[in-house]
């Protein structure tokens, strides 16, 4: 292990570290996003049509089950070895997270409140964006939480299809090149900017959740579904 | 030539079924692996999180240590572990057991505290043992739970085991990771399909062991 070339990063990966950790945020959380656009209306749509949320939660289940590197060559026929393929099986993995997170959070809004609003005048829209959806922010961030950090894990086994992992191209570099403190670094800067992503959705959620009490014991959630309770890894 | 035909090409070919490198081998070397590892998970995960969780200590920093692991990568762990100690199995197995503790004992714990405690006082107040409670009062009604927890783990067992085919070891990530440097697309669609089939199976299990353990008490209606 040679620490004096930590930060020494090979010329083949073309970014200096700053660049592969921006190009690693870009992988990791834009398919979280994209998650999360997807994930609002359908959970919306589960939440109306309750017939819709077995399916849907058993569909996505399977999905998940799929390992990411058979996922990630799975599509390579049809989108090369691009950053897509990386990120469709990431955006796919999150929804598995954030469907059951936001849908039990809209569910667990009391009867009497959501009377309280009708009883205020406020149509299903209204109601929905202004009443349900805040006090779900809670079920909905920690949803966020799960996907985002497994999201940040997951990226680098993209650099087995063909250099797409960010971070994780160091690793491979360090096979290649034999050089372990490669590995050290990918291994650190990943746990990091998990760290760090985790603690920005935590500051998230206390600015959008100023009711709240600052120091909150973990929030109890009730677990009810077959969704996964922790992160996917691989 | 999209992937059905791929699919098709590599399970009709003889020549994949036979011998050192067949399917019947490398299905044998990645059930071996996940059969290994996440009996060695549940050995560990399971009692911790039954004991705590009956005892509600120590959640806090179960999750903490929880949440601390999952920001590692277990692909970079995986590699490094290699680098610096070579190839072997202890080094893959390793970060497979690591990998499937945490949430085999999270989902334990929170599982044992997601009880109802009416019963568990009764239990009590009749005068059962603690390990009575634990096993025939708790257990049972958890069971739901903690199937989930060692399903996710065994689950990303099956997953990362193919990732140790990348560190010199057999499995059917072999066929996944040969196939991408021979450029041979069959090869890596075959195996992911296998892997993507294996995954699918330990769903089926746990959802048949479930079916089998849980009281219909107990199962849930969603």
């Amino acid at each position: 292990m040679n620490w004096d070339r930590l930060f020494d990063i090979p010329s083949d990966l073309q970014h200096s570290w700053l660049g592969l950790v921006g190009l690693h945020l870009r992988e990791a959380l834009l398919p979280v996003l994209a998650g999360l656009l997807v994930s609002l209306p359908l959970a919306q749509l589960c939440v109306r049509f309750r017939w819709l949320y077995p399916p849907v939660l058993w569909v996505t289940t399977i999905l998940y089950a799929i390992p990411s590197l058979a996922f990630f060559v799975l599509l390579i026929d049809y989108t090369g070895q691009t950053e897509l393929t990386v990120m469709i099986p990431l955006t796919v993995y999150s929804l598995v997270v954030l469907v059951p997170a936001i849908v039990d959070g809209v569910r667990s809004v009391p009867q009497e409140t959501l009377a309280a609003a009708t009883a205020m005048g406020l149509g299903p829209v209204r109601r929905y964006v202004q009443v349900q959806l805040p006090i779900a922010v809670p079920a909905i961030i920690a949803g966020l939480r799960v996907a985002t950090v497994s999201s940040i894990s997951l990226v680098s086994i993209g650099s087995i299809i063909g250099n797409q992992g960010a971070l994780g191209n160091l690793i491979n570099d360090a096979n290649i090149y034999n050089r372990p403190e490669l590995a050290v670094n990918a291994v650190l800067s990943m746990a990091l900017l998990a760290l760090l992503t985790d603690g920005a959705l935590v500051a998230v959620r206390l600015v959008l959740t100023p009711w709240m009490p600052r120091r909150v014991t973990r929030a109890r959630t009730k677990t009810k579904t077959s969704a996964p309770a922790t992160a996917k890894e691989v | 030539m999209n992937l059905f035909h791929f699919i098709d090409a590599f399970f009709s070919d003889n020549a994949h079924w036979h011998g050192y490198d067949g399917i019947p081998t490398r299905l044998a070397e990645h059930l071996g692996y996940t059969l290994e590892a996440l009996g060695l998970a549940v050995l560990i995960g399971l009692p911790v999180g039954l004991v705590t969780g009956h005892y509600g200590r120590g959640g806090n920093a179960l999750s903490l240590i929880a949440t601390a692991w999952r920001a590692l990568p277990t692909f970079g762990l995986l590699v490094l572990l290699t680098l610096l100690y070579g190839f072997g199995l202890v080094n893959v197995m390793v970060p497979l057991v690591v990998l499937a503790v945490p949430p085999i004992l999270v989902t334990t714990y929170e599982a044992m505290r997601s009880v109802d405690p009416s019963p568990v006082d009764a239990a009590r107040g009749m005068g059962m043992s603690e390990a009575g409670v634990l096993f025939q009062v708790e257990l049972p009604a958890a069971l739901p739970l903690v199937l989930s927890g060692i399903r996710s783990g065994a689950i990303q067992i099956v997953s990362t085991a193919t990732i140790a085919a990348y560190v010199g070891l057999g499995g059917l990530g072999r066929f996944i990771i040969d196939g991408l440097y021979q450029r041979d697309y069959e090869k890596v669609v075959g195996g992911a399909t296998l892997v993507a089939g294996m995954a699918l199976t330990t769903l089926a299990v746990f959802w048949a062991a479930g079916r089998v353990a849980v009281s219909p008490g107990v199962r849930r209606s969603g």
